[in-house]
């Protein structure tokens, strides 16, 4: 199984993807810190809230594309090119191929990540002088990204299971990631609008915004008090899930995704 | 020791019956060959016996384990056709990989890949290897962990003459060492001379099974001469012998292998007539369309 992750790495390191979104990670986490503590200035706002907000913003679109980018080609690939046969013939399980794809992946993001928000760290302790800063808000920005990032690519491998060809299983991606990020967001947004405050907006929607990981993810690192106007009519949403419903989705959707993806791993035939 | 059994194996797909009742037995040392046009169903067998698909009915023993259990799987080694890994390793690093799924050592791998040519790639990315090179790496993963069966799908397909001959010269010495060989192609020529045993698969039906000697005789086709003479004589020797005049200064001639001695005996007659004799035995190609027709036309006539 650790042979896997090995290799995994060794691909992971001369992918083009993997580079990609490691610099943009870092280019964004480097601007937001620079720009968004420009408006705070030196006010009593912990200056590390403010950057955290922004790249919450910015990981909810980033995390999970970087997921499915490295996740979807992971069975769909091997399978065309006849090497999943191959190692199926090693003594070696369905279950170690994918969990030893996963850590390697895992690490790959967490490595991502990692360094966009350590960027963010060293720029806000270089401004701020940063010596009582509590770093707690971008520690817990990393884990649920990493949540956000797991739940992804188990979809990717869901996916990659599924269809025969890497082409089509990145068509598939882009699809889920649109509506995961973007048009679940508007389909919301446009039933609110319709319902006018009625049922739906005060039980049912919470719940479903909650169900989304990657609203649960905005959810859960959204500032406890805030004065945007955005914000606000999302945290009253998120009383009524509760911190623990979104934390609860955020970390039992790596869970159920990589589960899935593991039946449907089980089922393809070489 | 028999190293694989296979007893009355079939799979159907859908409608399909890709195997039907094939039985096969193959002994540790010994190369099999098993031929068969597209479709014939020599992978669904190689892909049965791996354990990679399940058998409609039927059952098949390697080395007493289930194929696909952990037992089988350690000590069989397979080559699947057109394997493509992946650009962006090494060979060195692919291979390494594969030998520490097999709990070989890194030397080990760095051994198996200088056995089969590759030393001097040893270090570039795969993405970079021709088609052959890329068939080497295979060939290498195959001969990890010493396997006691290896099962080889087309393993010679889109090689150079070379790179076959030294295929067959690396799959000789795993047999040597123990290691019971199965060899598919449709390379009919290279498996002629390199292989103990013909197994020929048509329509999902094992239609022979034995040493090319024996399928020879049990097919009795007939042997072929081709005799050179001089322009003059050619018409008269032509005519003796019952054979039929080519080009004017050659002859064809067609008879049973009872017969050759006498034949011979009659061409030496000629003395100096005779430019040249060639004598022609049914080649692989000639047997393999005789049992492969043979089975489709009793097919036919169980079919009316």
């Amino acid at each position: 199984m650790l042979a896997i992750t090995k290799q995994e790495l060794l691909i992971a390191r001369r992918n083009m993807w993997v580079a990609t979104s490691v610099a943009l990670m870092a280019l964004f986490s480097v601007v937001l810190s620079m720009a968004g503590g420009a408006p705070t200035g030196t006010l009593g706002v912990n200056p590390l809230i403010v950057a955290v907000t922004s790249i919450t913003t910015l990981s909810v679109y980033f995390v999970p594309l970087v997921g499915l980018l490295l996740s979807f080609d992971a069975i769909s690939g091997e399978k065309e090119r006849g090497t999943l046969a191959l190692s199926l013939t090693y003594p070696l399980s369905r279950a170690q191929i994918l969990i030893g794809k996963f850590l390697a992946h895992f690490l790959v993001l967490a490595f991502a990540i990692g360094v966009g928000l350590l960027l963010v760290a060293i720029i806000s302790i270089f401004k701020n002088g940063g010596l009582n800063m509590s770093f707690t808000p971008l520690l817990w920005l990393f884990v649920t990204s990493l949540a956000l990032g797991a739940t992804f690519l188990g979809i990717g491998y869901l996916v990659s299971s599924l269809v025969n060809q890497p082409s089509v299983a990145s068509g598939f991606a882009i699809v889920i990631w649109l509506v995961c990020v973007v048009l679940y967001d508007i389909g919301l947004l446009g039933a609110l609008v319709a319902d006018n405050g009625g049922f739906f907006t005060k039980v049912i929607f919470p719940w479903l915004l909650v169900a989304n990981p990657a609203d649960a993810f905005r959810l859960v690192n959204m500032p406890d008090i805030s004065n945007n106007v955005l914000s606000s009519g999302l945290s009253s949403a998120s009383q009524v899930s509760g911190r623990i419903g979104q934390i609860a989705s955020l970390f039992l959707w790596p869970i159920l995704a990589l589960f899935f993806a593991w039946v449907a791993l089980k089922k393809v035939k070489t | 020791m028999s190293a694989l059994t296979i007893t009355n194996v079939s799979k159907q797909y859908d409608q399909v019956k890709s195997l039907d009742c094939v039985s096969l037995e193959i002994s540790a040392g010994s190369v099999l060959a098993l031929l068969g046009h597209n479709g014939a169903g020599k992978t669904t067998l190689i892909k049965m016996i791996l354990g990679l698909t399940p058998l409609t009915s039927g059952e098949i023993d390697v080395f007493g384990a289930i194929p696909g259990s952990n037992m089988a799987r350690s000590f069989t080694s397979y080559l699947p056709e057109n394997v493509a890994f992946h650009g962006s390793l090494t060979g060195r690093e692919q291979m390494q990989h594969f030998a520490s799924l097999k709990g070989e050592s890194k030397k080990t791998a760095n051994i198996l890949l200088e056995k089969v040519g590759l030393n001097h790639a040893i270090d570039r990315r795969i993405g970079t290897y021709s088609k052959g090179m890329r068939q080497r790496i295979g060939l290498a993963q195959a001969l990890l962990g010493r396997p006691k069966l290896a099962l080889l799908d087309e393993p010679t397909s889109g090689l150079d003459p070379i790179s076959r001959h030294e295929f067959y010269d690396i799959i000789k010495e795993m047999s040597e060492n123990g290691t019971a060989v199965i060899i598919s192609s449709h390379a009919l020529t290279e498996v002629e001379s390199r292989t103990d045993k013909i197994a020929i698969l048509s329509q999902g039906k094992l239609v022979a099974n034995d040493s090319l000697e024996n399928l020879r005789t049990a097919a009795a086709l007939p042997i072929r001469f081709d005799i050179k003479t001089k322009a003059k004589n050619n018409k008269k020797i032509a005519q003796d012998l019952g054979g039929k005049s080519i080009n004017g200064h050659a002859i064809e001639l067609f008879c049973n292998s009872d017969k050759k001695i006498q034949i011979l005996g009659q061409i030496s007659s000629f003395g100096a007539k005779i430019d040249d004799v060639d004598i022609i035995p049914p080649s692989l190609e000639e047997l393999y369309r005789y049992y492969s027709a043979e089975n489709r036309s009793s097919n036919i006539s169980e079919g009316e």
